[in-house]
C-alpha cells in the first residue's frame, strides 16, 4: 500500500513539472515575442457576477454542452459496442460477419471523415440536426473500440470461476449473470475510464460543424478577442481538469471494488 | 458394501485431447457410498477422469453413467446431474466477489431454487461442519488457504450432492494446512458420502478408502483395497510409484 501511494505522489510531482515546464516554456517564449497577456479578462467567461446577479460564463456553457454530449454518446457508444460484441461472439455466421464488417468500416474512417459523412451526408438524409449528428459519430466511433472491451473483461476471469459456477449446476446463462460478469467489471473499469477519457477529448472535434461545446467556445471567444494563447491554454486546462477527475474518480471505484483472488 | 449399486460407471471409456490420448479404454464402478482414492504421476489422466463425471470434459467413446444418467455433451440432464455431483478443485475456485455465506448459498438459491432463508440455515450448518461459521462473513480473500478449501467443500456440501469429486484438493495448500482439510474430508467419508478423490496424500488414503486406483499415461494400472494395493501391488509401474511418493 505505501508503495502505491509513493508511486502516485510521484505521478503527480512529475506531472506538475512537466505541465509547469511546458507552461514556462510557452510563456518565456511568448514574452520573447512582445505577447501582451490578458490573463484579467478570462475569468468573466467562467462567470460573471454582476448587478444583475451571477451568470455563467460561456466557457461554462460550453464545459456543460461538453459533457451532456459526451455523457450521451458514451451511453449509445456502450449500447452498441455490447451488441457488437454480442453479436461478434454470437457464434452464428450472418451476426460475426455484420459485426465484423461494421468493426471493419468504423475503424478504417478517419474520425473526422465520419463526422462529416454523419453531417452533410446521414444528417440531410435521416433529418437530424448538428448535436445528433456529432452524438450518433461519436458513439458509433467509439462504440468499435469500447467492443473490444467487453471479450477482454469476460475472458480475464479466470476459467476456475467458469468450472466452479458449472459444478454446482448453473447453465452458462446463469454463469454469466452471478459469476462471471460481476467479476468483469472491475476488469473492464480501467480501459472503460479510459475510453471516457477519450470520448471527452474527441468531442472537442465536433467543433468543426460548429456544435457549441468548449472547443467551438474557444474558437468563438478568440475571433472576439484576439487573446488565442489565453484561450487556448485556459481550454487545454479545462480538458485536462475534466479527464483528470474522471480518472481519479473510477480509480477510487476500482479501490472500493477490487477483489485479490 | 460390495453389493451396494454401482453410482458411477465407466464402461470402455476413451479420450482425447487433439491427438493427445488422455484416458485410454477406462472401465471401472464405483458403488454408492464407496470411498475412491485415485492416484498416479501427473498427466496420468486422473484429473480428467474425475471431471468427466460431472462433464467439466466430455469422453469420446465408450459409455459414462453417473447415478443412472448417461453423460454425454448434449445431454437435456446435465445441469440436474451436476447438482448431484460436487467438486473440490485443486485451486478452490471460490467466487471472489461474494463473501464466504454468499459462495454457500448462491447455487442452492439460483439453480436449486431453495429460499434464502433456508439456504442460509443449509450454509450455516455446513460451515459449522467444516469448522469456520465466524468466517461468513468474510471475502475469500481474507481466509487462509486451508479455510479457502474448507468453504469450498462446504460449497459442495450446500448443494446436497450425492457424490464428491476432490481434485487434488490440498496439492496447493501449505503443509501446515493440509491436515484441517484432511480431516474434514474424514469426517465426510465417515458420513457414507460416495467420494471420489484424486490426491497424493497416501495417508488419507490408507485412513479412507475402500478401493485405490493407480492410473499411469491414460490407463488404469492397477485396482485394489488399500491393504494390499500398499503392501502388495501387482504393477511394477505402481511399485515405482508407491515408492517414490512413500520413500521419505
Amino acid at each position: 500500500m505505501a508503495k502505491a501511494i509513493d508511486s502516485v505522489t510521484f505521478s503527480i510531482i512529475a506531472y506538475t513539472a512537466i505541465i509547469g515546464g511546458i507552461v514556462w516554456l510557452a510563456y518565456s517564449g511568448a514574452q520573447a515575442m512582445g505577447y501582451n497577456w490578458q490573463w484579467y479578462r478570462i475569468p468573466q467567461y467562467f462567470y460573471t457576477f454582476t448587478d444583475d446577479g451571477f451568470q455563467w460564463g460561456e466557457i461554462s456553457v460550453g464545459l456543460v454542452k461538453t459533457l451532456t454530449l459526451s455523457s450521451i454518446a458514451f451511453a449509445l457508444a456502450v449500447v452498441m459496442g455490447l451488441i457488437v460484441a454480442l453479436l461478434r461472439l454470437s457464434g452464428l455466421v450472418v451476426c460475426t460477419a455484420v459485426s465484423v464488417a461494421f468493426l471493419e468500416l468504423i475503424r478504417n474512417i478517419p474520425l473526422l471523415v465520419l463526422l462529416y459523412l454523419f453531417y452533410y451526408v446521414l444528417g440531410p438524409i435521416f433529418g437530424f440536426d448538428r448535436y445528433w449528428a456529432s452524438i450518433l459519430c461519436l458513439s458509433v466511433f467509439h462504440s468499435v473500440l469500447i467492443s473490444a472491451i467487453f471479450p477482454a473483461g469476460i475472458n480475464a476471469v479466470a476459467k476456475g470461476q467458469w468450472e466452479a459456477a458449472t459444478s454446482i449446476g448453473m447453465s452458462k446463462g446463469q454463469a454469466y449473470r452471478y459469476i462471471i460478469l460481476p467479476q468483469s467489471i472491475r476488469f473492464m473499469l480501467p480501459p472503460m475510464t479510459g475510453e471516457v477519457v477519450h470520448m471527452v477529448k474527441s468531442s472537442a472535434i465536433v467543433s468543426v460543424i460548429a456544435v457549441a461545446e468548449l472547443t467551438t467556445i474557444g474558437r468563438n471567444i478568440i475571433s472576439e478577442t484576439y487573446m488565442s494563447f489565453e484561450v487556448w491554454f485556459t481550454i487545454a486546462a479545462v480538458y485536462m481538469v475534466v479527464t483528470l477527475i474522471l480518472s481519479v474518480g473510477v480509480s477510487f471505484v476500482e479501490k472500493r471494488y477490487a477483489v485479490d483472488t | 458394501m460390495s453389493d451396494s449399486a454401482p453410482i458411477i460407471t465407466f464402461d470402455h471409456v476413451d479420450k482425447f485431447y487433439g491427438d493427445f490420448h488422455a484416458l485410454k479404454d477406462i472401465s471401472i464402478r464405483v458403488r454408492e457410498g464407496e470411498r475412491m482414492v485415485v492416484c498416479g504421476p501427473s498427466g496420468s489422466g486422473k484429473s480428467t477422469l474425475i471431471r468427466c463425471i460431472n462433464g467439466l470434459e466430455f469422453h469420446n467413446s465408450g459409455v459414462l453413467t453417473v447415478d443412472g444418467v448417461e453423460v454425454y455433451e448434449d445431454s437435456k440432464h446435465i445441469y440436474r446431474l451436476r447438482q448431484e455431483v460436487g467438486m473440490v478443485f485443486q485451486q478452490f475456485n471460490l467466487f471472489p466477489h461474494l463473501t464466504v455465506l454468499e459462495n454457500l448459498t448462491i447455487g442452492p438459491i439460483k439453480v436449486r431454487k431453495v429460499s434464502p432463508s433456508e439456504a442460509e440455515r443449509t450454509a450455516r450448518k455446513y460451515l459449522e461442519r467444516v469448522r469456520i461459521p465466524e468466517q461468513a462473513d468474510k471475502y475469500p480473500s481474507a481466509l487462509s488457504g486451508g479455510q479457502q478449501q474448507r468453504v469450498a467443500i462446504a460449497r459442495s456440501l450446500c448443494m446436497e450432492s450425492r457424490i464428491m469429486l476432490f481434485d487434488e484438493p490440498t496439492s496447493a495448500l501449505d503443509p501446515e494446512m493440509i491436515n484441517e482439510v484432511l480431516d474434514v474430508m474424514v469426517e465426510l467419508a465417515d458420513t457414507g458420502m460416495t467420494m471420489v478423490v484424486v490426491t497424493h496424500e497416501m495417508g488419507f488414503a490408507r485412513k479412507v478408502a475402500d478401493t485405490m486406483v493407480f492410473m499411469d499415461a491414460g490407463e488404469i494400472v492397477e485396482t485394489a483395497p488399500p491393504d494390499v494395493f500398499f503392501t502388495n501391488p501387482a504393477s511394477a509401474r505402481c511399485r515405482a510409484f508407491l515408492d517414490q511418493i512413500l520413500d521419505h
